[in-house]
């Protein structure tokens, strides 16, 4: 099925203060097609935890939104350095965040699970020294 | 009660003055680990953390809150408070401890959830 809409935002490795602006301009576009509600809210956590995983975790990457009659998706994919242990990665509490990541209180260890409860359907894949993508799906009503 | 309601409450410091106060406020919230107030963050929600940088703003309006409380007369930085402003979210700073603002907003009627 073709996207009624599409778009993809680059987001750089440790860049703190640009942070939150791919998630936030998702959400703008989606209220412009008339995307609310619950569905919203959760795109908006979703799409939040795996941007800031880019800037915190990746060498870089990018984040992609598509929109179907009947679903939204997001795809994070990125250049590396790719996750070791996805069972652990996945875990509540986890985190390999850095000092700087910690202080700015980020590192709880809750970004994937947030995002597996808030998508209808997740997905991860990672290979270390290659990257890591995830694909979320949200179904509109 | 409405966010003006609300700096009384707490004898607030409103580093927002440019903004209008009578959004209501219907749930509070306490914690300083993004990640968390990201999966408990409401809309209409008083969000009290010690946090200051650009992505406390982001998280708060992403979740669509009232506003955001600093405890212990915290200050917040000037572009944060520049990115709060053109994104409408009040910021507030109390002297009490972030135990008593929510002690005091709990007291006042506003729930744990919205
Ligand atoms: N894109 C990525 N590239 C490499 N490692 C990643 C990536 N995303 C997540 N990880 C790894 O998975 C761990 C868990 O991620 P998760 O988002 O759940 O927690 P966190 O980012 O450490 O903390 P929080 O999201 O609560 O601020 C990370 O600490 C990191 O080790
Ligand atoms: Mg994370």
């Amino acid at each position: 099925m073709d996207a009624l809409f599409q778009t993809t935002y680059p987001v750089e490795s440790a860049d703190y203060t640009s942070a939150g602006r791919a998630s936030a301009d998702i959400k703008r576009k989606l209220k412009q097609l008339g995307v609310g509600g619950d569905v919203l809210r959760r795109v908006a956590v979703a799409s939040y935890e795996v941007e800031l995983n880019l800037v915190i975790h990746s060498l870089g990457g990018e984040l992609s939104l598509s929109v179907y009659p009947d679903t939204v998706q997001l795809v994070s994919s990125d250049r590396g350095p790719g996750i070791p242990d996805l069972e652990m990665a996945m875990r509540e509490g986890y985190s390999t965040a850095n000092d700087e990541a910690r202080s700015l209180g980020f590192g709880a260890g809750m970004g994937l699970p947030n995002m597996k409860r808030n998508a209808d359907d997740f997905e991860i894949a990672s290979t270390v020294g290659v990257g890591t993508t995830i694909t979320m799906g949200f179904r509109l009503n | 009660m409405t966010v003006s309601d609300l700096m009384n409450l707490i004898q607030a410091r409103d580093l927002t003055p440019s903004l209008p106060k009578d959004r209501e406020v219907t749930c509070g919230y306490s914690c300083d680990l993004l990640s968390w107030v990201m999966s408990h963050g409401a809309e209409n929600m008083a969000w009290v953390t010690v946090q200051t940088h650009l992505n406390v703003i982001a998280v708060a309006v992403l979740a669509e809150m009232a506003c955001v409380i600093l405890p212990e007369g915290i200050d917040m930085e000037e572009d944060s408070l520049n990115k709060s402003v053109s994104e409408g979210l009040c910021v507030l700073s109390s002297p009490l401890s972030a135990y008593e603002i929510c002690g005091r907003m709990y007291q006042a009627g506003i729930s744990a959830q919205s």
